[in-house]
């Protein structure tokens, strides 16, 4: 019952402002797939319009083949997870558990069976007569899920799912996500601006920003190989440094790369805080400590290389003596980690 | 053209889309305009443009020379001026004190300072106008026992005197309530940190209190110069007929609809108040500072000292008594024999209420009716608007909105003139003109208290997240589905709310009420203490149906109040969202 969703160049803009431009991808049956961005990216109105709250002003969205982009809400048999959970007030829990079988016209019995079955599975079975207002921030997120999977949609759309739970909760919820989304294989859409949360969960990512698409792939790969500036700087920390490549080298103003494999012209190159270690003065690239920063497992620095200032992370050791600021120091880089950018 | 062969068409985004609402949203709106322009909008209208005709029928200021030649008029328009303006004083007068003790200062009597700022508003002030003669008038209990100890009387209730005392006590609790919320909502921090920065005292107060409290007030003071301005059943009642709602209402009763004068005043009165609005508008433009700041408890209240307390003791009694004054006589004269050069009634009977159980049925039903209808509509045609103007895009809904609100503006005895004119002439399938069908009489109820009612259903929506209703829309319920399951249900505190403000200030509402009713079977309950009120004889009877509507309106301010305490409860229940 998995259902593939694929978006075809779907443009959407409120009064002028273009919010999502010309923005594709194809989700396959039972994917975990996150669309990941800052705030006013885009990635919730993207996930809207799947839901039908919306129309895109150009393109189309198909699930599971067939054409949805005219169909309302109500017809399109999606489960959505509201950021604010939006459990109606006036309802019991089962009550609202049961609001989409009943709209589906099943037998009672059918529907307390569901219904049953449905909170048992979120663990909530004992609280079925309660009203939204008498229960947790993280019993209504698990009565919300319930209530949008009794109805054993074709895909799941999850906005923001975590971030009104406190930080030892969303951990805990964010592991059982990931359960209920292997046993039941759903395929779920999960947005967030959180890249952990990203990273943890999802099978394949779409980074957004301005509107368009930045990156698509896994985390590892786009960790590893990011596309651009936007993606290498918004997937942990990095080192962008502007330059140009002459005869296998990347050069910039007080730091040279040898090694590094890609045709001649201006480039910029990714390096990741850990991949550059410090040495003594006079291996490696000359620089200067500003800052240092003791982090627990590692120790990070900024350091003066000729007009660049890099972050270095060493990992913290007890027989390692820290730089002091202002110390001379040498620089290596493993160029094989480095990214070479095109946008 | 190859090229658009091989490429499939767009499908064309739905009507409902382009249009930003569904066409059922789009037909809902287009009935509440046509009601709010048939039975607002061609009235005013209507109502300006006979103002401006002259008798070639062309436009012309020619009646507005002739108002302002007469002097009857102009002495009408200044009266009016006068005393809409010295009851705000007089208001000030009670309604200051009263607020700077509760906010100020730690006052046991503040409880009973918030009571009485809601009794008065249970009673209309031309209810309490015939028993405020018989307690302060020139031979009123008051006056007499003064004369007998003292040998003087004063002129409470003399010609405009009367009308200014009795609106001050009806209305000072607008100003208590607007500027007590508007002191209440000063930080504490705000004045601790000019105290730290060295200010004190009168400073502190001219610096901080004052520049703080001041939009409160001043929306308290306009609201009330409108309400006075716009009364026309207070002076008639006391027999006051030179000001100028009287002088409108008497002209369009007796000299008839075609009188262009009866026009002028009409237009004059809207300008007054729009003038009122705009100009107490003005005057707090950017000053609103209200809403910038909360989760202060107010200001810092100090204990008051021996002499302090004693002083407000004494002025929070004074006033109580003078509040309750019209209550009390209006109690002492529907229980009474005759009440007449005497400090209180001869005697006590049941007779004045056993007198309105026999007559006075049909204007309790009648009002029962009317208001019913008219809150019924009210909150029906709020909920649309309020849902067209929060929850889609449709063009022209603010516009709607707008002519909805711009109701408060009117006054009703305006909105009454303007109906009669325009509907005299149209006539039910009975023969019956539809200005003077009693249906008339439920809309004008309806298009007057509008703004009330869609306030409350707006306030209702907007604590109703949208979140709530799309995921009723993507677990497969409809438009009109997810309106009854999930919308009306989680509406219902603030329509009451609504349905039961615009009932109780219906019940009591005369200007618009003398102007419509013509035929004494189809009046409402303030119809007929008026007309009991008129004749000496009628006094106690009329009295009695009085303390009837007083009790239905209290009991009906008091259940809305107890509705919003439940809405507020739910709301508080809801924070962990």
């Amino acid at each position: 019952m998995a259902a593939s969703v694929s978006i075809e160049n779907i443009s959407f803009g409120y009064g002028g402002a273009l919010v999502l431009n010309d923005v594709s991808l194809a989700i396959e049956p039972g994917e975990y797939f996150c669309f990941l961005g800052p705030s006013g990216s885009g990635k919730t109105t993207l996930l809207r319009l799947v839901a039908g709250f919306g129309t895109p002003s150009q393109g189309r969205i198909l699930i599971g083949g067939k054409d949805v982009t005219h169909l309302p809400p109500w017809e399109r048999n999606l489960g959505m997870v509201f950021q604010s959970y939006a459990l109606w007030p006036h309802m019991t829990v089962a009550k609202n558990v049961a609001f989409g079988l009943e709209r589906r016209k099943l037998s009672r019995a059918e529907i307390n069976s569901k219904v049953k079955a449905a909170l048992e599975r979120v663990g909530l079975a004992h609280l079925a007569d309660r009203r939204p207002a008498q229960l947790s921030g993280g019993q209504q997120q698990r009565v919300a899920l319930a209530r949008t999977l009794v109805i054993e949609p074709a895909v799941l759309l999850l906005d923001e799912p975590l971030s009104n739970l406190d930080a030892k909760l969303r951990t805990e919820m964010r592991v059982e996500l990931k359960r209920l989304q292997r046993d039941l294989g759903i395929t779920t859409i999960y947005v967030t601006h959180d890249q952990e949360e990203a990273n943890a969960a999802a099978g394949r990512i779409a980074v957004l920003d301005g509107g368009k698409i930045q990156q698509i792939g896994s985390p590892v790969d786009m960790y590893d190989h990011p596309a651009n500036r936007f993606v290498a700087a918004f997937l942990g920390t990095a080192n962008l440094i502007e330059g140009k490549i002459e005869s296998d080298r990347f050069l910039a103003d007080g730091i040279v790369l040898y090694a590094v494999k890609a045709p001649p012209g201006p480039a910029c190159v990714s390096i990741r805080p850990q991949h550059i270690a410090v040495q003594a003065s006079g291996i490696g690239l000359p620089g200067v400590v500003e800052e240092r920063e003791f982090l627990g497992e590692t120790t990070r620095y900024r350091i003066k290389a000729g007009s660049h200032r890099l972050i270095v992370d060493e990992p913290h050791r007890r027989d390692i003596e820290p730089r002091e600021v202002g110390a001379l120091v040498g620089l290596s880089v493993d160029t094989k980690q480095v990214s070479i950018l095109r946008g | 053209m190859a090229d658009t062969a091989t490429v499939p068409a767009a499908p064309r985004a739905p009507l409902a889309f382009r249009l930003g609402a569904s066409p059922a949203q789009i037909a809902a709106l287009a009935l509440v305009a046509l009601f709010l322009i048939a039975f607002l909008v061609v009235p005013i209208v209507r109502v300006i443009q006979i103002a401006f005709t002259g008798v070639d029928g062309r436009f012309s200021l020619v009646n507005f020379g002739d108002f302002f030649q007469t002097s009857l008029s102009r002495e009408s328009f200044w009266n009016s001026v006068y005393v809409s303006a010295m009851t705000v004083v007089v208001a000030s007068i009670i309604a200051v004190p009263l607020a700077t003790i509760i906010s100020r200062f730690r006052f046991r009597g503040a409880a009973l300072i918030h009571t009485l700022g809601v009794i008065p508003l249970v009673m209309p002030p031309f209810v309490g106008a015939v028993a405020m003669q018989l307690i302060y008038g020139r031979n009123g209990s008051i006056n007499l026992l003064l004369h007998e100890f003292f040998g003087f009387r004063i002129p409470f209730m003399e010609g405009l005197n009367g009308v200014i005392f009795v609106e001050a006590v009806h209305y000072f609790p607008f100003i208590l309530l607007n500027l007590s919320a508007a002191l209440s909502n000063i930080d504490s921090a705000m004045e601790e940190s000019a105290q730290n920065l060295g200010a004190s005292g009168f400073s502190l107060f001219r610096k901080i209190v004052f520049p703080l409290a001041l939009p409160g007030y001043v929306a308290g003071a306009a609201l009330v110069f409108v309400k006075v301005f716009d009364d026309l059943a207070t002076p008639l009642l006391l027999s006051v007929t030179n000001m100028l709602a009287p002088q409108a209402y008497l002209r369009i009763t007796s000299v008839g609809v075609s009188d262009p004068q009866g026009y002028v005043i009409s237009v004059i009165m809207i300008v007054c108040a729009l003038t009122t609005i705009g100009l107490s508008q003005l005057a707090l433009r950017g000053r609103d500072f209200s809403t910038q700041q909360r989760g202060g408890g107010g200001l810092a209240r100090r204990k008051l000292g021996k002499g302090g307390t004693w002083l407000a003791t004494a002025f929070v009694i004074l006033t109580l008594l003078i509040v309750l004054s019209p209550h009390i006589g209006i109690l002492l004269l529907s229980f009474g024999t005759v009440w007449s050069f005497a400090v209180l009634p001869d005697g006590y009977t049941l007779d004045h209420y056993t007198t309105i159980a026999r007559e006075a049925g049909p204007y309790i039903t009648n009002t029962l009716l009317y208001c019913g209808i008219a809150g019924f509509i009210d909150v029906v045609l709020a909920s649309i608007i309020a849902y067209v103007v929060l929850r889609t895009r449709l063009k022209g809904r603010h516009l709607v909105e707008q002519m909805a609100m711009a109701a408060i503006a009117i006054p009703g005895l305006v909105l009454g003139i303007g109906l009669l004119r325009t509907y005299y002439d149209v006539h039910l399938p009975t023969g019956e003109s539809l200005a003077t069908f009693w249906g008339m009489l439920v809309i004008a109820y309806a298009v007057r208290r509008l703004p009330y009612a869609l306030v409350s259903a707006k306030a209702a929506l907007r604590q109703l997240h949208v979140h709530l209703e799309e995921a009723a829309e993507s677990l497969g319920a409809g438009k009109f589905t997810t309106l009854t399951k999930i919308v009306v249900p989680l509406m219902t505190g603030g329509l009451l709310a609504g349905f039961v403000t615009s009932f109780a200030t219906a019940a009591v509402e005369l200007s618009a009420t003398l102007i419509l009713v013509t035929r004494p079977p189809d009046a409402p309950i303030s119809y007929g203490i008026y007309i009991y009120m008129q004749a000496a004889a009628g006094r106690g009877p009329g009295a009695a149906l009085g303390v009837i509507a007083v009790l239905v309106v209290a009991v009906a301010t008091f259940l809305s109040y107890r509705l919003a305490e439940r809405e507020r409860d739910l709301k508080s229940r809801e924070g962990v969202f």
